[in-house]
């Protein structure tokens, strides 16, 4: 599980564009995580008018503004085909709230506009609009996939999406709103890809969401499944059990007739 | 207050006893509860207290440096013999306001000029109620997504209670001409503008920080820099529709860091001025360059300004240094990426062998969204090996982000007493211990020191 293998090359999408809720955190915790596990990271940064690489095998994308959601959607949605077949080939991607709900078909934004998306996810979102508020807090959900299990984190996000049916949920939301806050789900998963509304960073304090992106990028590399042995736990655990305290001390148990508070 | 209505003259008195009863139960300094229970008798009383202000209203807005600024314009409006009302407990939303005017013995006409530092999500609603006669406005972070929203949205609002007062002529703004999004509400003035702005080139970083927001002008396209002096502000322009930055006022041309004090020269309408700022990091440099600045803008005298800046003492809580234990103990309160980012900044110009205590706390007032810290480049204290101690609320969040920076915590604490303890005994005698807190831990860290040294609460220390 180590040098044998040729560097994971990790993408960050737009991550001078879709940066507002410090989702880099996600991608100093996978060269940390990665480093830490003798693994080697190759990474490489696309924005606004610069060409896709040939080949990825993990891809990361934040959150960010309506601002900014609208300066990369047509972009975005215009690779679209590509990476959906990318996903298809099993590359590992994590895509976060704005990047999440632009990975989907469409996002209809505050001002009603519709913004087109990748696709990547079968899940559509819409901003609800004024006496809607957002929803804001702590979450703590289950991973729906073996080996992940509790995840953590800050979401903050007028949208509301909701998924397809060819859409299987991320997770289910013990404590906070999710994708909608009316029905449990939280993100969505094709394949190796992830979306989620979780911010904090994410990354960091899930340990076990990091190893699962670090096999899938390894087993896309190799062409085969890998696994990863465990690591010792250490202060991404600590930071786990902070935030999951946190979530169950203070964010409302979900509650599909719950709404958040203006 | 000889405008004021007999309702507005009750709920003066009736709020001054809730204060005082507040603070008799020591439930704290009683800086919110006068203002509202005075305001629910009287809603109008904000703008009958701003009238009765002959010398008129300075509001101080923005992400960061608001206390400071306030404070520096204090000691120069002071030093110029004017009579000062501010909120200097760094109260700054309406109740708060209100609570200070309450309190303000004296009130009715013997203080001359208010100098009010203003949140910059409540500033759109108390604009036309203050009618400001110099409003300063000092940058647009992000800061608390989860409490002010997105920072499009504080933008839209500033400009538009600047829209809907520009047919008036009463207010001077004062404008950071090196923050795009501050620079470009000069568009909605209908007065007088004054700038401020940093202009030497040793004050550039070497490339663009992580945590920019303004990146895109109006018009679409996205600015390019000739010098980055902290996340988005530096010399910016817009390649597309030609808005650029223009050539400020009140202008730095001149800046050594040191480790506790900062050289200045600068010119003021190009009349040149030194001072040697007590204050350390290039981010104070721009607060007294808007002291400076605002206090043009009223008129007072170059010379004065000067001298009073020479002397300031740090505001609550901003590089304020106590002596503990054989040590110094300095705080510097950090409580968004930038600000974060310019207290590293100013850290690292410190020198080596560096103690830290960072205490990162997630209250409603500090943001309950702890992802900021990864927006701030905490990597860059790596090269000085420092000591540090992680505490806080979310002590293991922060424990984290420094792991993952490279530099290996000394000690994760959430008690912040005990957290401060072993801090201070892993500070050398005579040596300096540097405390990094967010706001409700800097409340917290600063109690605990003044119970220690002996110094006033803030409360007390407010009315001094």
């Amino acid at each position: 599980m180590t040098a044998e293998h040729p560097p994971i090359r990790l993408l960050t999408l737009y991550d001078d564009v879709m940066n507002v809720y410090a989702d880099r955190g996600n991608a100093i915790a996978i060269q940390a995580r990665a480093r830490a596990r003798g693994l080697a990271v190759e990474s490489c940064s696309v924005s606004l008018g610069d060409p896709l690489p040939d080949a990825a095998d993990l891809l990361l994308i934040g959150g960010g503004q309506d601002r900014e959601q609208r300066r990369i959607a047509d972009e975005l949605a215009g690779r679209g085909e590509r990476l959906r077949a990318w996903a298809d080939d099993g590359v590992a991607m994590l895509a976060v709230c704005g990047g999440f709900q632009l990975f989907g078909h469409w996002y209809r934004d505050t001002a009603g506009d519709e913004l087109p998306g990748a696709g990547v996810f079968d899940v559509t979102t819409v901003a609800p609009g004024p006496g809607w508020p957002r929803c804001i807090g702590d979450v703590l959900a289950h991973a729906i996939d073996d080996g992940i299990g509790e995840v953590v984190g800050f979401e903050n996000h007028g949208g509301r999406t909701y998924l397809g049916a060819r859409a299987r949920p991320f997770a289910m939301v013990e404590f906070g709103y999710g994708n909608n806050g009316a029905d449990g789900t939280e993100g969505a998963v094709r394949d190796r890809a992830i979306g989620t509304y979780l911010h904090g960073s994410v990354l960091p304090k899930n340990p076990a969401l990091i190893d699962h992106l670090l096999a899938g990028a390894l087993s896309h590399r190799a062409g085969n499944a890998v696994r990863l042995a465990p690591l010792l736990p250490g202060y991404a655990e600590r930071a786990h059990a902070a935030a999951a305290a946190v979530a169950r001390a203070r964010a409302p148990r979900f509650d599909r007739s719950a709404r958040p508070a203006v | 207050m000889p405008d004021a209505s007999l309702r507005e003259r009750s709920a003066v008195l009736i709020g001054r006893v809730a204060g005082a009863a507040t603070r008799r139960l020591g439930r704290g300094g009683g800086t919110a509860l006068p203002g509202l229970v005075a305001s629910r008798i009287a809603p109008g009383l904000l703008s009958t207290f701003a009238r009765a202000l002959a010398e008129g209203v300075v509001t101080i807005t923005g992400t960061n440096g608001k206390t400071t600024t306030a404070h520096l314009l204090t000691a120069i409006a002071r030093a110029d013999g004017r009579e000062v009302v501010a909120n200097d407990s760094g109260s700054n939303m309406e109740r708060g306001l209100v609570s200070m005017f309450v309190d303000a013995r004296g009130s009715d006409g013997a203080h001359r000029l208010g100098v009010l530092e203003i949140d910059e999500a409540e500033l759109p609603r108390l604009y036309s109620r203050l009618r400001p006669r110099v409003a300063v406005f000092l940058n647009l972070f992000r800061d608390q997504l989860d409490r002010y929203g997105e920072v499009d949205s504080v933008a839209e609002g500033w400009a538009s209670a600047l829209a809907a007062a520009a047919g008036s002529t009463e207010t001077t703004l004062v404008l950071n001409a090196d923050d795009p999004s501050v620079a470009r509400l000069a568009e909605h003035s209908g007065g007088r503008v004054v700038t401020f702005g940093v202009d030497d080139p040793t004050a550039a970083l070497p490339g663009r920080e992580h945590a920019a927001d303004a990146r895109f002008c109006a018009c679409g396209a996205r600015f390019e820099y000739s010098a980055v002096h902290m996340g988005h502000v530096g010399h910016w322009r817009c390649p597309a529709c030609g808005a650029a930055r223009a050539a400020p006022d009140v202008s730095a041309r001149r800046i050594v860091l040191e480790a506790d004090r900062t050289e200045v020269d600068f010119t003021i309408a190009g009349e040149p001025c030194r001072l040697t700022l007590p204050l350390a990091g290039l981010y104070s440099v721009y607060n007294a360059l808007a002291a400076a600045a605002a206090a043009h803008a009223l008129g007072i005298a170059a010379d004065v300004i000067t001298a009073s800046l020479a002397h300031a003492a740090p505001a609550f809580g901003r590089q304020e240094e106590f002596a503990l234990d054989g040590r110094t103990v300095r705080m510097w309160l950090a409580k968004n990426p930038t600000g974060l980012n310019e207290v590293l900044r100013a850290l690292v110009a410190a020198g080596p062998s560096l103690c830290l205590l960072v205490l990162l706390n997630d209250g409603i007032q500090d943001g309950r969204d702890v992802s900021w810290i990864y927006d701030a480049d905490v990597e860059r204290l790596a090269p000085l090996a420092p000591s540090v101690v992680c505490s806080g609320d979310r002590a293991a969040d922060l424990g984290l982000r420094f792991a993952l920076a490279g530099i290996e915590p000394a000690l994760v604490e959430p008690d912040a007493e005990r957290a401060l303890d072993a801090a201070l005994a892993r500070t050398p005698a005579g040596g300096r211990l540097e405390i990094v807190p967010t706001y409700t831990a800097m409340l917290h860290m600063r109690a605990l020191l003044a119970r220690r040294t002996g110094v006033a609460s803030y409360w007390e220390d407010a009315r001094t």
